[in-house]
């Protein structure tokens, strides 16, 4: 699939913005005043980000809001309830906490609740595409949902459950990378099924449907840069894991150790989600013989 | 609206016969050409005269080749549009209620004034059916010319889908395939028409009706009517114009 | 909410208005429905009701309204201001533009009309320029057909009266066996699509004669990959297969062709020529009598197998020879590259089918008056195009082919091959050559016809040709369709004489319609001594920013094929269906937005300027306003004009008084007019009187005209008896070996002239027509160039593993007089010897409107840059044309090359500099 930029911070950012926002909604910290409005700020700010940098890649954003109306199947529709959701509910808390007074802890609760709901929702969106197996699988949203909470624990400063998460990361990056690469296969779809000429023997394209390009090769078929993903997928696991992970747990959390793990494990994540997209093959492709 | 209608008893699609089909390209421009100028936006073309041309198509066809074990390999033509699948992932994945299948006829259609281009259907698709249209930023997909096959300003016989109407071979049938009756199921049954892709649970209306076995007839070999070399010409002749 | 869905207008307007006219993103001819919304072309279809393509179109015709917009559009006449070939010019008035042509051309026929060659590409006005160039007094006419399938044409008619082309086709409705030499596309481009299309639904077999399994070669039930070149060989080993099991069609052979006739065997100026009776008139023995009679007497039952003073009948001649041991499919399996086996294969399934008749409960009555109460013919028909006759041999490859088809008694017959009107038409119907120039004077006859024997030679009294391209001349005696491929290297050459002015219509003469186009490219802008340039003028009409634009002094631009007055007429090339007869006109649909007119109309103009006989009056006044004028008030001979239809008050068809309402009939019943042939006369035309009557009645001829089919050919014979010494005319010493050996009056096959670069040059390259392209008009097309914006070369397995390419590698090819460095594509179904791509894909940068890095410019390529006119020095001093020694048709499928893995040079090679575009630069998208 195509590494569209906007996805990729997107993703990557609003997931880290919902992290943070999960782990204050559960009374990370707590903080108050100006650090309140400063870490609270920034959860807003980076979920908020994300969700505009996600309507970058729409061809009609003005009609944005019709997003909302197809809950009952669609997980972008989900998400988009999900998101509004978080930041409606956490408002009042956010605003406490600045203020110095404290809400009922069900606010929290429940804001922090749908801020995790959008992340599996996001993740759900390409979760659950069969066309793309590498992304059809239960370790799609863990991912996802890891990557927010450790992103978003190492801002809220919670330093043991960041620690132990990020550590986490690396292992798993490395199963689903690995495991991922087997999965088109398994799926099972191949040219000869896409045409249903297997039966006569080994299919191969003789003539592209056109020579010209289209939105399908553009957006599907993306085959530049992948013979770099070994290294990139080493960059991934040290940056996004095992350096900030050394840092939680072996230097003291001082706010500038905090920001310095998030910048490496943003660095990983970004590069992660790059492969995320890029690796992905999509069954189209077997059509023009190249995925 | 992106749910999934009630299964509709007529199922209108495509079967086409890919051992007809010599791979013309007709359907294409004449798909190209009703719907640039029908049903929704025109169907745009970037950089058109440039360095890379790329537009949108509603129906391509590929030319693939076969390689059996025995015998030489074959070539096969393959037009790819919409198969307006019973279960199609097209529709569900849709946040705006822009993709939707009818419930009266299973045909699969894009409201563009609903769709806010995030492209999430075409991801969905195996079959690359839908293209985006960069000029206008909505969807684009097969229509199975909706605005053709129902259109009273047509004349009864033109009430079939452009490609249908072209296609100078006739390898293209258009017709219900939810009536076991219909002539396209007649020919599926016949013909061995099949699914694409069908482990993907998409169960597609249209069919693909496969090549018909290739080579060598079944004749036995010619007997010399005497043998020349024996008889001389002389001989071949008196026996060949006896005939006569 | 649950399910719901949007409200959806199912009946949309689809349209202001309709008009109904022809397609012409081709020669197929098929009708169209132009839909116009404000004034604007909407949207194409197909005319159902049109007997060409009875509604469908084409993926190049349904494209047409990217043609009527295209940006590469010429917008007005231009008058070139810089050097030939930097396509710099400057915009003029009409008048300015006439009255520069008409300065031209005036003196040159005044004091010598040959210096002005006028050639034309595939425009469907052949009968309109050839009379045009007729009065202008000019020996040098011709139209692309030399160097497209002349081969075709001229063995088809010579042999039995009617060729392939689009002039005949099989019997799509009864025919159980299909076989199809040679062709990827062809001019009938939809009528062979609908035929397929039946033959598959009828469940009939089709069987591909093609190095190239593609396209309809693809969808074939089987195939056989032949060696280029080589369709000869098995073609006479399949008639050696059917003649040694008496698979042939004697009482057919002994009825309609001149198997029965005698051939003479008395040494001496008549030797191997037919005996004749009385009046000329063939002489058969008459089976009853056992007499010689004349073949068409009534009652005559004519003898094969009779012998008459030591002469014996054609049909013991050619049985004698293909009966021969060099043509069993062992002898020929080695270089047809197919086994023998699968030869006798071939031949037992014609033989299967031939045992199978078929029969239509249909009496008719013979020339000899015979009655018979049905038509019985063999299922099995056969088509071929120019991979038999693009090749040195393909004259005779052809001969072969119809000798195959007669043998079996397939030719218009049911189930077989089917002509069309205005054929059946035997070569000595059709006029011969003229080439007899006077200045002031009109030609003293029509410029191409049909040679009998050297009599009929275009050549001057001291033997030199009479004609620039050198048709008609012992180098090529039977150049039916003339030499365009050598018109521009002759005229550069001065050989046989300079000319002054070159005017060509619709044809890209410096790029892909010209062999060796790097040279021509040199030879239209290389000046001599005085810095006079050695072709002084050139005049050309082309619609489009084509690459000939560049060369050429004066553009006279031309219209879409939406926006002017055709003619497609009987005198022509029509649409006849072998069932009926049928012409069209097309007629502006929308006006032109810009400076241009129809090419035909500006030569009505151009006539009355220059008074040509025919287009002017006693008085010198102008006979005709523009070419509809002409197309409805011409007549060739009394009563019979361009149009068949509504002719006189509207009721004649045929012959008739001029009828002023004829355009608007032809307009009202969209476009076209169609006469239906009586049933009874609908097969066996050539001997079916009810057929003869018919067209006589219709103005196809002026009396009946019944012949036989030449199996033996007179014609080629006489060249050969001249060969030998016999005659006043005689041929140069160097080509007498040459004529004896190829004025074979039977069938022969002989290598291809490419062959002898074998040894150096081991493959054979070729190129196909994409369906979906129509030679270089494609590109400028929005929507067809994204479907071919390249061409690979497509490379055998065998050679792909041989030279370890692999997909995205480049190659060189060379050819004995070229190089080109290309990409290359893995292709199985092909036969192992042969690469090849397809033809007319590569562009020159700065042509067509398109963006100096299109694809077209910077991958594709042509092949024509290693196909030379001439074939490489044989050291005998002399240059041999590349070309079919009997017709001159072009040889472009003789082409030897080699192959070698390279580097990718980053653009194909030769790569070209741009040429200046004469039209604004193409905005970026569209709409
Ligand atoms: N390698 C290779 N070369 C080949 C062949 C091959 O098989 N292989 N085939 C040969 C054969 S058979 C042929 S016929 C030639 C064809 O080659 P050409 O005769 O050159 O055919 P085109 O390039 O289609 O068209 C010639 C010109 O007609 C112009 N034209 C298009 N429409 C109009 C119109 O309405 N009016 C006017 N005035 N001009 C118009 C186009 O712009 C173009 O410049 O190519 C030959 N060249
Ligand atoms: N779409 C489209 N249609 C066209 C044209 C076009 O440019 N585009 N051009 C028109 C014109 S001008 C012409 S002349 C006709 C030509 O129509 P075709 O006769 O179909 O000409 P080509 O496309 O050159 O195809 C030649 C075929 O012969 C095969 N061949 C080559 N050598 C041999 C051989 O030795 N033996 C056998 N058996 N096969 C051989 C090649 O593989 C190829 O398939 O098409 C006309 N129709
Ligand atoms: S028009 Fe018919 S024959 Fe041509 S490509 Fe389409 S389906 Fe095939
Ligand atoms: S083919 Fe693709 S676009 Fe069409 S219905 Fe099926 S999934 Fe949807
Ligand atoms: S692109 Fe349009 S139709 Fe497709 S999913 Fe998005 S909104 Fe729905
Ligand atoms: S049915 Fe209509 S929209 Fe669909 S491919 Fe055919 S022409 Fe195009
Ligand atoms: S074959 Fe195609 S391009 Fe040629 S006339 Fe017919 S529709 Fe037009
Ligand atoms: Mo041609």
């Amino acid at each position: 699939m195509h590494p569209a930029p906007s996805v990729i911070i997107f993703t990557v950012l609003s997931g880290a913005g919902f992290g943070l926002l999960f782990w204050l909604g559960l009374g990370a910290g707590p903080y108050h005043g100006l650090g309140g409005f400063l870490i609270w700020g920034m959860g807003y700010a980076l979920a908020v980000v994300g969700l505009l940098a996600s309507t970058f890649h729409l061809g009609n954003p003005q009609r944005a809001l019709r997003a909302f109306t197809q809950w009952r199947t669609s997980w972008l529709s989900r998400e988009a309830w999900a998101s509004v959701g978080a930041l409606l509910l956490l408002g009042p808390v956010a605003l406490a906490a600045v203020l110095g007074g404290v809400l009922p802890s069900i606010f929290g609760m429940t804001g922090a609740a749908a801020a995790l709901l959008t992340v599996v929702a996001t993740s759900m969106i390409y979760a659950q595409l069969r066309t793309v197996p590498r992304w059809n699988h239960w370790s799609t949203p863990v991912l996802f949902v890891i990557f927010a909470l450790a992103g978003g624990g190492i801002i809220a400063g919670v330093q043991l459950p960041a620690a132990v998460l990020t550590l986490a990361l690396g292992p798993l990056l490395i199963w689903a990378f690995r495991h991922g690469d087997g999965r088109f296969a398994k799926a099972g779809a191949t040219l000869g099924s896409a045409t249903g000429l297997g039966t006569l023997g080994g299919v191969r394209e003789l003539a592209p449907a056109h020579t010209g390009s289209n939105y399908l090769v553009r957006e599907m078929i993306h085959v530049v840069g992948r013979k770099h993903a070994d290294r990139l997928r080493v960059i991934a696991v040290v940056f996004a894991s095992l350096l900030p992970a050394a840092l939680l747990f072996f230097v003291p959390p001082l706010p500038l150790v905090l920001g310095g793990a998030f910048v490496l494990h943003l660095i990983g994540a970004f590069t992660a989600r790059w492969l995320f997209f890029a690796e992905a093959e999509h069954v189209v492709g077997l059509y023009y013989d190249m995925r | 609206m992106t749910s999934l209608p009630p299964p509709s008893t007529k199922k209108l699609g495509l079967v086409i016969d890919l051992d007809t089909c010599v791979g013309c390209h007709a359907c294409v421009t004449a798909c190209k050409g009703w719907n640039d100028h029908g049903y929704g936006v025109p169907l745009s073309d970037q950089n058109a005269w440039g360095s890379e041309p790329y537009g949108v198509f509603l129906n391509r066809v590929h030319s693939y080749e076969a390689q059996p074990d025995v015998g030489p390999a074959q070539v096969v033509n393959f037009p790819r549009s919409c198969l307006h699948c019973d279960n199609a992932p097209c529709v569900t994945v849709c946040p705006t209620g822009a993709s939707y299948k009818r419930a009266e006829d299973g045909i699969v259609l894009v409201n563009e004034a609903a769709c806010i281009g995030c492209g999430l259907c075409a991801w969905a698709c195996p079959y690359g059916a839908r293209e985006m249209d960069e000029a206008a930023g909505v969807m684009k997909k097969c229509t199975l010319c909706v605005d053709r096959i129902y259109n009273e300003n047509l004349p009864e016989e033109d009430r079939e889908p452009a490609c249908v109407r072209t296609c100078p071979t006739g390898a293209r049938h258009f017709g219900d395939l939810g009536d076991p009756a219909s002539a396209v199921s007649q020919l599926v049954a016949d013909r061995g028409g099949y699914d694409l892709m069908p482990e993907l649970g998409t169960k597609p209306v249209n069919k693909y009706l496969p090549p018909r076995r290739k080579g060598a007839a079944e004749t036995s070999p010619l007997a010399p009517l005497l043998d020349i070399q024996a008889t001389g010409f002389a001989g071949w002749l008196d026996r060949l114009l006896e005939k006569l | 909410m649950g399910f719901s869905e949007p409200k959806l207008d199912t009946s949309p307007k689809v349209s202001d208005d309709i008009r109904r006219t022809t397609c012409y993103m081709c020669a197929c001819r098929c009708g169209i429905n132009v839909h116009l919304n404000s004034g604007k072309v909407s949207y194409i279809e197909g005319n159902r009701d049109h007997p060409v393509n009875r509604g469908v179109l084409c993926a190049k015709g349904a494209a047409g309204i990217m043609q009527v917009t295209a940006p590469s559009r010429l917008r007005a006449p231009l008058k070139r201001v810089g050097p030939r070939g930097s396509g710099a010019f400057e915009e003029i008035s009409w008048n300015e533009a006439l009255d520069i042509a008409a300065s031209w051309l005036k003196p040159l026929r005044e004091t010598a009309p040959e210096k002005l060659a006028f050639f034309t590409g595939r425009d469907q006005s052949q009968s309109f320029t050839s009379f045009w160039a007729q009065g202008f007094g000019t020996p040098n006419y011709a139209a692309h057909g030399g160097f497209c399938s002349v081969n075709m044409a001229a063995a088809g008619i010579y042999t039995m009266g009617g060729a392939f082309w689009e002039f005949g086709q099989p019997d799509w409705d009864r025919a159980r066996l299909f076989l199809l030499f040679g062709v990827a596309e062809d001019h009938d481009s939809n009528p062979i699509k609908i035929g397929i299309g039946k033959l598959k639904a009828r469940g009939a077999r089709v069987i591909g004669i093609n190095p190239i399994r593609t396209g309809y070669n693809g969808v074939a039930d089987d195939w056989y990959g032949i060696t280029p070149g080589t369709d000869g060989l098995l073609i006479l080993s399949l008639v050696h297969e059917l003649l040694r099991a008496g698979k042939v069609d004697l009482d057919y052979l002994a009825r309609f062709t001149n198997a029965p006739c005698l051939v003479d065997e008395a040494e001496g100026p008549g030797k191997g020529l037919l005996l004749r009776g009385d009046g000329g008139r063939l002489l058969v023995i008459d089976r009853t009598t056992g007499k010689p009679a004349p073949f068409d007497r009534k009652g005559v039952r004519p003898d094969l197998g009779a012998e008459h003073k030591g002469c014996r009948t054609v049909f013991q001649h050619l049985a004698e020879r293909y009966l021969s041991p060099d043509y069993a499919p062992e002898a020929v399996a080695a270089r047809t590259g197919i086994p023998a086996a699968r030869i006798r294969g071939l031949a037992a399934e014609i033989a299967a089918a031939f045992d199978a008749p078929v029969v239509i409960d249909r009496a008719w009555t013979d020339f000899r008056g015979e009655r018979h109460d049905k038509m019985q013919g063999r299922p099995i028909a056969m088509h071929a195009m120019r991979g038999i006759s693009a090749h040195s041999n393909g004259f005779h490859t052809a001969r072969a082919l119809h000798l195959l088809q007669i043998l079996i008694g397939s030719v218009e017959t049911p189930g077989g091959f089917r002509f069309k009107p205005p054929y059946p038409k035997p070569a000595e119907a059709h006029p011969t050559p003229h080439s007899g120039a006077t200045p002031g004077k009109p030609l003293n006859g029509p410029h191409l016809g049909f040679v009998q024997g050297p009599e009929h030679l275009a050549l001057k009294k001291d033997g030199s040709p009479a004609r620039i391209d050198k048709a008609f001349t012992w180098e090529n005696p039977l150049s039916s369709h003339g030499l365009m491929h050598m018109v521009i290297p002759n005229a550069h050459a001065g050989d046989p004489y300079k000319i002054d002015t070159l005017m060509l219509y619709m044809a890209n003469m410096s790029w892909n319609s010209s062999m060796n186009t790097a040279a021509v490219m040199e030879m239209l802008t290389d000046k001599d001594t005085d810095g006079e340039y050695v072709i002084p003028r050139i005049i050309y009409s082309d619609a489009y920013a084509s690459e000939m634009v560049a060369y050429a002094d004066l553009i006279l631009p031309d219209t879409t094929y939406l926006e002017r007055h055709d003619c497609i007429s009987l005198l022509d090339r029509p649409i006849c269906e072998p069932d009926a007869a049928a012409d069209a006109i097309r007629w502006p649909v929308v006006e032109p937005d810009r400076e241009v007119r129809g090419f035909q109309s500006v030569l009505v103009d151009l006539a009355n300027r220059l008074g040509l006989p025919g287009f002017v009056d006693e008085e010198g006044n102008a006979r005709y306003r523009d070419y509809a004028d002409y197309m409805v008030r011409h007549e060739r001979r009394p009563g019979v004009g361009p149009l068949m239809g509504w002719r006189g008050d509207g009721d004649q068809v045929g012959r008739g008084p001029a009828n002023p309402d004829q355009l608007r009939r032809y307009i009202d019943n969209g476009g076209f007019c169609v006469e239906h042939i009586p049933d009874e006369a609908t097969f066996f035309k050539p001997w079916n009187t009810a057929y003869q009557d018919w067209a006589v009645g219709m103005g196809l001829y002026d009396k009946p005209q019944p012949y036989l089919f030449s199996l033996w050919s007179e014609p080629l014979q006489r060249f050969r008896l001249a060969a030998e010494g016999h005659g006043e005319r005689q041929p140069p010493e160097h080509l007498r070996a040459q004529l004896k050996a190829m004025m074979d009056p039977l069938p022969i096959w002989h290598p291809p002239f490419g062959e002898a670069a074998d040894a150096d040059y081991p493959v054979h390259a070729l190129t196909q027509r994409p369906m979906a392209m129509y030679h270089s008009w494609g590109s400028q097309n929005a929507w067809l160039r994204q479907i071919h914006g390249v061409n690979p070369l497509y490379v055998p397995t065998k050679l792909w593993d041989e030279h370890g390419f692999e997909d995205g590698d480049w190659a060189r090819v060379t050819s004995p007089t070229g190089e080109i460095t290309v990409p290359v594509a893995h292709m199985a179904a092909l036969n192992e010897n042969t690469i090849w791509t397809w033809n007319a894909i590569g562009k020159r940068k700065g042509a067509w409107a398109l963006d100096p890095e299109a694809p077209e410019a910077t991958k594709g390529f042509l092949l024509n840059h290693l196909i030379h006119e001439l074939l490489p020095e044989r050291g005998d001093g002399l240059r041999w044309s590349n070309s079919d020694p009997i017709t001159g048709q072009a040889a472009w499928f003789d082409l030897r090359v080699k192959i070698e893995k390279t580097d990718p040079p980053g653009e194909a090679q030769p790569a070209f500099g741009p040429i200046a575009s004469p039209v604004p630069p193409a905005k970026r998208n569209r709409p």
